[in-house]
C-alpha cells in the first residue's frame, strides 16, 4: 500500500515512507499470550504418501483464522527441544480442536517423529494460534495459489468458506489454485475435486487433469488469469481481491512473477514461504 | 512434557539458541511479500528523521565508505539457524556518524521499497552490532536473499534484518513495524526466546 495517506511515524516534515499494509487493517489477537497446552490426538489420516494429518482436540482452544498456525513442541528425556510450525487445516467452525497435516520431509527432525510415532490417543504439545499477516477474514474476495503442503492454509480458507455459507453467513468469493506434481500428491484431492471442485483449479505438473484436461505442466498463466480477473484480483487496493501464494520458495518465486506478469499488483500479494532454498 | 520415544538429533550445538535447529548448508527464503524489482542501479539508502543531515547513499556511495565484515550465526523466529555464516558491508556506525545522531532519537524504523518495516532501539543497530550488507559468504547477495543490499542485524531474529532495505529513519519513540504489529515480539532476542509479544 505504497499509496497510503497515513503517516507511518506522525513525524512532520519527513516523506511518506511505504507501508506493506494498511495501518487501518485489523490484526487478530495473535500477540496476545497462548500459552504452551497439551493436546489429545483423536483421529489420524493418511492425505498423501508422505503427508498425514493429525486431529488435535484441545483443552484452550481459540478460534482461529484460516491461515493461522500452531506450533507443535517435542521435549527429549534431557530437555532438548524442537518445534517446527503448521497451519490449520481445520475451519475455525469446527470448535475444540485444530487439525494439522505435516508433510513428512526428508531427515525430518520433527515431521518425521510425528509420522513415526504419533497416534490416536497420544498426547502432543502445542502453541497458538499464530500469524497475522497470512490470513483470511471472510470478508475480501480472494485468490489462493498453493503448491505441495501449501495447500494447506489455503484448504482451510475453503473449509471455512463453506461452514460459513452452510450457517447461513455470508461469505466473499474466493478460489483456489491448487498445484502438485501428482493427483497422488495433491493434498485433499478427493474434497478438492468433489465438494470443492466449483471453487478449485488443480494443476499437476506431471500428469494431465483427469476432469477438464489440463495437460501436464508447471503453473501457467491461464491457470490464474480468469480467476485473478472474476476475483477483481487486478484491480489492487482496498476495492480488489487479495492474493494468498503459499509454497516452497521454486514455487512460490514462480508464481510471482506469473501473478505480476497477469497483471495482479504486487501489494496485493501475501507469501508464506516454507523449506530451504 | 516428554515426548516419548523422542531423542533428537544428535551433535547439537553450543551456538544453538533454544528451540533453534542447525540448517546446515541450506538458507531458507521467508518473505511476506512478493520480491521487489530492485538492483544495484536503482537502490538507495536513505537516512532521515532524528538526524541533523538526512543523508540518501547510492551503490557506489555505500561501496566507497570503509568496509566491514560480519562472521557469525544468524537465527531465524522460525527455529532454523545458520551458523558459521558470513556476510560483509559497510557498518552502520559509518553512515549514522556522518549523518549526525541527534541526542533526541532512542529507536529506529528499517525500511524497504517493499513497504516491509521493523523496528529497533537504536541501542541494537550502534555499537558494531548492525550492517549494511551486499555480499554473502564472498558472492554478492542475491535477490531472495535481500540483495543488493539488506540489513543485518544477527544478534536479534532475522526478520529484524531488513531485505531490500531502502532507508532507516529514526526517532525519538518506539513504533512497532511490520511482523511487530502482527503478532511478533517486539525485540525478538533469539536467546530469550522472545519469539510472540509477551514472550
Amino acid at each position: 500500500m505504497t499509496d497510503s495517506t497515513e503517516s507511518t511515524d506522525g513525524a512532520e516534515g519527513l516523506p511518506q515512507l511505504p507501508q506493506l499494509d494498511s495501518p487501518r487493517r485489523r490484526v487478530p489477537p495473535t500477540g496476545a499470550k497462548r500459552p504452551w497446552q497439551t493436546g489429545t490426538v483423536t483421529e489420524v489420516r493418511q492425505e498423501t504418501p508422505h503427508a498425514r494429518t493429525f486431529r488435535v482436540q484441545l483443552a484452550e482452544w481459540q478460534p482461529h483464522l484460516p491461515g493461522q498456525n500452531y506450533l507443535v513442541r517435542l521435549t527429549a528425556p534431557d530437555g532438548y527441544r524442537a518445534q517446527r510450525s503448521y497451519s490449520a487445516a481445520s475451519p475455525p467452525e469446527d470448535p475444540g480442536v485444530v487439525e494439522l497435516t505435516v508433510d513428512r520431509l526428508p531427515d525430518g527432525e520433527v515431521s518425521g517423529y510425528l509420522h513415526e510415532h504419533v497416534g490416536v490417543g497420544d498426547p502432543l504439545e502445542v502453541r497458538g494460534p499464530f500469524g497475522g499477516w497470512f490470513v483470511w477474514r471472510g470478508d475480501r474476495p480472494a485468490l489462493l495459489v498453493g503448491g505441495g503442503s501449501g495447500v494447506v492454509p489455503l484448504a482451510c480458507v475453503l473449509r471455512s468458506r463453506a461452514a460459513r455459507l452452510a450457517g447461513g453467513r455470508e461469505s466473499a468469493p474466493v478460489h483456489l489454485v491448487a498445484a502438485a506434481r501428482t493427483r497422488a500428491e495433491l493434498f485433499y484431492a478427493d474434497e478438492l475435486t468433489g465438494p470443492f471442485a466449483q471453487d478449485t483449479t488443480v494443476v499437476l505438473s506431471r500428469e494431465d487433469v483427469a476432469t477438464g484436461g489440463r495437460p501436464a505442466g508447471r503453473l501457467r498463466a491461464e491457470d490464474l488469469l480468469p480467476h485473478a480477473e472474476r476475483l477483481g484480483a487486478l484491480a489492487g487496493g482496498e476495492d480488489g481481491a487479495d492474493v494468498f501464494l503459499c509454497g516452497s520458495t521454486p514455487f512460490t518465486t514462480a508464481a510471482e512473477r506469473l501473478l505480476q506478469e497477469v497483471g495482479v499488483p504486487a501489494d496485493a500479494i501475501r507469501v508464506e514461504r516454507f523449506g530451504p532454498s | 512434557m516428554i515426548s516419548d520415544g523422542f531423542s533428537g538429533r544428535r551433535g547439537r550445538d553450543p551456538r544453538l539458541p533454544p528451540g533453534q535447529y542447525d540448517v546446515g548448508g541450506s538458507f531458507p527464503v521467508l518473505t511476506a511479500e512478493a520480491t521487489p524489482n530492485v538492483t544495484q542501479e536503482t537502490w538507495t539508502f536513505r537516512v532521515d528523521g532524528e538526524v541533523e543531515t538526512p543523508t540518501t547513499w547510492d551503490w557506489a556511495g555505500v561501496h566507497a565508505l570503509p568496509g566491514s565484515a560480519y562472521e557469525g550465526d544468524i537465527h531465524c523466529v522460525t527455529t532454523w539457524s545458520k551458523l558459521g555464516t558470513s556476510f560483509s558491508g559497510v557498518s552502520l556506525d559509518v553512515l549514522l556518524e556522518q549523518v549526525g545522531v541527534r541526542p533526541s532519537a532512542t529507536h529506529v524504523l528499517a525500511w524497504a521499497s517493499s513497504g516491509y518495516t521493523t523496528n529497533l532501539p537504536l541501542a541494537d543497530v550502534t555499537g558494531g552490532r548492525a550492517w549494511l550488507v551486499w555480499e554473502h559468504e564472498g558472492q554478492p547477495l542475491s535477490t531472495e536473499h535481500g540483495g543488493p543490499v539488506r540489513m543485518l542485524v544477527p544478534h536479534l531474529y532475522f526478520w529484524k534484518s531488513t531485505k531490500w532495505v531502502a532507508g532507516l529513519r529514526l526517532l525519538d519513540h518506539d513504533e512497532p513495524g511490520f511482523w511487530e504489529r502482527n503478532g511478533y515480539h517486539e525485540r525478538g532476542e533469539p536467546w530469550a526466546e522472545q519469539r510472540y509479544a509477551g514472550d
